[in-house]
Protein backbone atom coordinates (compact mmCIF):
# COMPACT_ATOMS: atom_id res chain seq x y z
CA UNK A 1 0.00 0.00 0.00
CA UNK A 2 2.79 2.37 0.80
CA UNK A 3 4.99 1.61 -2.32
CA UNK A 4 1.51 2.43 -4.68
CA UNK A 5 0.84 5.58 -2.35
CA UNK A 6 4.84 6.75 -2.89
CA UNK A 7 4.46 5.55 -6.65
CA UNK A 8 1.52 7.53 -7.87
CA UNK A 9 2.87 10.85 -5.86
CA UNK A 10 6.15 10.16 -7.56
CA UNK A 11 4.66 10.11 -10.84
CA UNK A 12 2.65 12.70 -10.34
CA UNK A 13 5.50 14.47 -9.54
CA UNK A 14 7.60 13.42 -12.57
CA UNK A 15 4.35 14.78 -14.87
CA UNK A 16 4.35 17.83 -13.58
CA UNK A 17 7.99 18.62 -13.72
CA UNK A 18 8.13 17.45 -17.17
CA UNK A 19 5.23 19.60 -18.23
CA UNK A 20 6.89 22.86 -16.37
CA UNK A 21 10.08 22.05 -18.88
CA UNK A 22 8.12 21.39 -21.65
CA UNK A 23 6.65 24.98 -20.59
CA UNK A 24 10.16 26.48 -20.63
CA UNK A 25 10.55 25.37 -24.25
CA UNK A 26 7.27 26.16 -25.86
CA UNK A 27 5.91 29.40 -24.25
CA UNK A 28 6.38 32.53 -26.89
CA UNK A 29 7.14 35.15 -24.06
CA UNK A 30 9.82 35.33 -20.87
CA UNK A 31 7.01 36.63 -18.51
CA UNK A 32 4.73 33.29 -19.70
CA UNK A 33 7.90 31.41 -18.64
CA UNK A 34 8.30 32.48 -15.06
CA UNK A 35 5.01 31.75 -14.59
CA UNK A 36 5.44 28.41 -15.62
CA UNK A 37 8.52 27.87 -13.35
CA UNK A 38 6.82 29.33 -10.42
CA UNK A 39 3.52 27.04 -10.51
CA UNK A 40 4.28 23.67 -12.26
CA UNK A 41 7.73 23.06 -10.67
CA UNK A 42 6.39 24.24 -7.33
CA UNK A 43 3.64 21.56 -7.38
CA UNK A 44 5.63 18.93 -8.88
CA UNK A 45 8.72 19.24 -6.43
CA UNK A 46 6.06 19.43 -3.77
CA UNK A 47 4.61 16.10 -4.54
CA UNK A 48 8.61 14.53 -5.07
CA UNK A 49 9.45 15.62 -1.34
CA UNK A 50 5.96 14.15 -0.39
CA UNK A 51 6.79 10.66 -2.01
CA UNK A 52 10.21 10.67 0.15
CA UNK A 53 8.25 11.69 3.26
CA UNK A 54 5.99 8.76 3.32
CA UNK A 55 9.09 6.02 2.19
CA UNK A 56 10.90 7.27 5.33
CA UNK A 57 8.43 7.57 7.89
CA UNK A 58 10.15 9.51 10.40
CA UNK A 59 9.51 12.56 12.23
CA UNK A 60 12.96 14.27 11.61
CA UNK A 61 12.72 13.68 7.66
CA UNK A 62 8.84 14.25 7.75
CA UNK A 63 10.08 17.62 9.54
CA UNK A 64 13.18 18.48 7.11
CA UNK A 65 10.48 17.80 3.98
CA UNK A 66 7.96 20.07 5.26
CA UNK A 67 10.45 22.72 6.08
CA UNK A 68 11.66 22.77 2.15
CA UNK A 69 8.04 22.28 0.75
CA UNK A 70 7.57 25.75 3.04
CA UNK A 71 11.14 27.55 1.71
CA UNK A 72 9.97 26.89 -2.23
CA UNK A 73 6.29 27.95 -1.33
CA UNK A 74 7.47 31.03 -0.17
CA UNK A 75 10.49 31.43 -2.06
CA UNK A 76 9.03 30.86 -5.61
CA UNK A 77 6.24 33.86 -5.91
CA UNK A 78 9.25 36.32 -4.32
CA UNK A 79 12.00 35.44 -7.16
CA UNK A 80 9.15 35.40 -9.99
CA UNK A 81 8.10 39.09 -9.23
CA UNK A 82 12.21 39.82 -8.57
CA UNK A 83 13.07 38.33 -12.18
CA UNK A 84 9.80 39.92 -13.73
CA UNK A 85 10.15 43.35 -12.41
CA UNK A 86 14.51 43.45 -13.60
CA UNK A 87 13.04 41.96 -17.41
CA UNK A 88 10.50 44.38 -17.68
CA UNK A 89 12.85 46.92 -16.74
CA UNK A 90 15.34 45.80 -19.62
CA UNK A 91 12.04 46.16 -22.21
CA UNK A 92 11.93 42.55 -22.82
CA UNK A 93 9.47 43.02 -25.26
CA UNK A 94 5.40 41.01 -24.10
CA UNK A 95 4.14 38.59 -26.66
CA UNK A 96 2.23 39.73 -29.67
CA UNK A 97 -0.55 37.92 -28.14
CA UNK A 98 -0.75 39.61 -25.62
CA UNK A 99 -3.84 41.28 -24.89
CA UNK A 100 -3.12 44.32 -21.77
CA UNK A 101 0.05 45.54 -20.23
CA UNK A 102 -1.24 47.21 -17.01
CA UNK A 103 2.14 48.62 -16.54
CA UNK A 104 2.18 50.54 -20.08
CA UNK A 105 3.42 54.00 -19.16
CA UNK A 106 3.48 53.80 -15.48
CA UNK A 107 6.85 53.09 -14.75
CA UNK A 108 9.25 55.56 -14.58
CA UNK A 109 11.98 54.36 -16.09
CA UNK A 110 14.85 56.19 -14.98
CA UNK A 111 13.84 56.13 -11.25
CA UNK A 112 12.05 52.47 -11.26
CA UNK A 113 9.47 54.23 -9.48
CA UNK A 114 5.86 52.92 -9.77
CA UNK A 115 3.28 55.73 -10.49
CA UNK A 116 -0.69 54.70 -9.43
CA UNK A 117 -3.55 55.73 -9.17
CA UNK A 118 -3.24 55.64 -5.19
CA UNK A 119 -0.63 58.08 -5.34
CA UNK A 120 -2.13 61.07 -7.87
CA UNK A 121 -5.40 60.58 -5.31
CA UNK A 122 -4.47 62.72 -2.41
CA UNK A 123 -3.42 65.48 -4.68
CA UNK A 124 -6.69 65.75 -6.83
CA UNK A 125 -8.55 65.70 -3.04
CA UNK A 126 -6.00 68.69 -2.04
CA UNK A 127 -6.42 70.78 -5.72
CA UNK A 128 -10.36 69.90 -4.55
CA UNK A 129 -9.89 71.58 -1.18
CA UNK A 130 -8.03 74.08 -2.21
CA UNK A 131 -10.65 75.01 -5.17
CA UNK A 132 -13.33 75.51 -2.47
CA UNK B 1 8.01 -4.72 -10.65
CA UNK B 2 9.03 -3.48 -7.56
CA UNK B 3 9.31 0.25 -6.39
CA UNK B 4 13.25 0.56 -6.70
CA UNK B 5 12.80 -0.67 -10.64
CA UNK B 6 9.89 1.93 -10.97
CA UNK B 7 11.56 4.88 -9.56
CA UNK B 8 15.29 4.21 -11.17
CA UNK B 9 13.64 3.13 -14.99
CA UNK B 10 10.71 5.42 -15.24
CA UNK B 11 10.96 8.49 -12.79
CA UNK B 12 14.57 8.72 -13.11
CA UNK B 13 14.43 9.22 -16.86
CA UNK B 14 11.68 11.70 -16.65
CA UNK B 15 13.23 13.88 -15.10
CA UNK B 16 16.20 13.33 -16.62
CA UNK B 17 14.70 14.62 -20.19
CA UNK B 18 13.22 17.29 -17.96
CA UNK B 19 16.59 18.77 -17.41
CA UNK B 20 17.69 18.41 -20.90
CA UNK B 21 15.24 20.44 -22.02
CA UNK B 22 15.53 23.55 -19.52
CA UNK B 23 19.41 23.28 -20.58
CA UNK B 24 18.34 23.52 -24.56
CA UNK B 25 16.29 27.01 -23.05
CA UNK B 26 19.66 27.50 -21.40
CA UNK B 27 21.53 27.53 -24.29
CA UNK B 28 19.39 29.15 -26.57
CA UNK B 29 17.41 32.00 -24.60
CA UNK B 30 16.88 35.19 -26.34
CA UNK B 31 17.41 37.13 -23.44
CA UNK B 32 19.43 37.20 -19.76
CA UNK B 33 16.81 36.46 -17.78
CA UNK B 34 15.49 33.61 -19.89
CA UNK B 35 18.54 32.12 -18.71
CA UNK B 36 18.03 33.16 -15.59
CA UNK B 37 14.95 31.24 -15.61
CA UNK B 38 15.78 28.28 -16.71
CA UNK B 39 19.27 27.82 -13.80
CA UNK B 40 16.20 28.28 -11.33
CA UNK B 41 14.48 25.38 -12.66
CA UNK B 42 17.50 23.51 -13.00
CA UNK B 43 18.14 23.52 -9.69
CA UNK B 44 14.59 23.03 -8.98
CA UNK B 45 14.62 19.62 -10.48
CA UNK B 46 17.75 19.17 -9.08
CA UNK B 47 16.09 18.88 -5.68
CA UNK B 48 13.38 16.71 -6.95
CA UNK B 49 16.02 14.18 -8.20
CA UNK B 50 17.47 14.23 -4.98
CA UNK B 51 14.30 13.28 -3.56
CA UNK B 52 13.78 10.59 -5.45
CA UNK B 53 17.49 9.20 -5.15
CA UNK B 54 17.62 9.60 -1.43
CA UNK B 55 14.36 6.96 -1.96
CA UNK B 56 16.41 4.96 -4.32
CA UNK B 57 19.68 4.52 -2.28
CA UNK B 58 17.42 4.65 1.23
CA UNK B 59 19.87 7.46 2.78
CA UNK B 60 17.73 10.66 4.04
CA UNK B 61 20.91 12.57 4.55
CA UNK B 62 20.53 13.59 1.11
CA UNK B 63 17.35 15.76 1.38
CA UNK B 64 20.02 18.24 3.41
CA UNK B 65 21.27 18.52 0.18
CA UNK B 66 18.09 19.66 -1.18
CA UNK B 67 17.20 21.86 1.46
CA UNK B 68 20.70 23.88 0.99
CA UNK B 69 20.07 23.62 -2.76
CA UNK B 70 16.50 25.43 -2.62
CA UNK B 71 18.07 28.02 -0.84
CA UNK B 72 20.88 28.42 -3.10
CA UNK B 73 18.63 28.84 -6.22
CA UNK B 74 16.48 31.77 -4.48
CA UNK B 75 19.44 33.49 -3.65
CA UNK B 76 20.73 33.26 -6.86
CA UNK B 77 18.01 34.62 -8.37
CA UNK B 78 17.77 37.32 -6.28
CA UNK B 79 20.88 38.49 -6.61
CA UNK B 80 20.48 37.88 -10.70
CA UNK B 81 17.38 40.26 -10.50
CA UNK B 82 19.56 43.04 -8.62
CA UNK B 83 22.38 43.30 -10.59
CA UNK B 84 20.34 43.03 -14.05
CA UNK B 85 18.31 46.20 -12.28
CA UNK B 86 21.34 47.67 -11.24
CA UNK B 87 22.65 47.28 -14.70
CA UNK B 88 20.02 49.07 -16.77
CA UNK B 89 19.63 52.26 -14.42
Amino acid sequence: MTEITIGILASFGAIFVLLAAVGLIRMPDTYLRISVTTKAATLGIGLLLVAAAVFFKELSITTKVLAIILFILLTAPVSAHLIGRASYFSGVKLWKGSVLDDLKGKYDKSSHKLKSDIEEAPEKKANKIGED
Amino acid sequence: MTLYDFLYYIILPILSISEILIIIRFLQGPSIVDRVIALDLIITTGIGIIAVYSIITNRPTFLDIAMILALIAFLGTVAFSYYLEKRNK
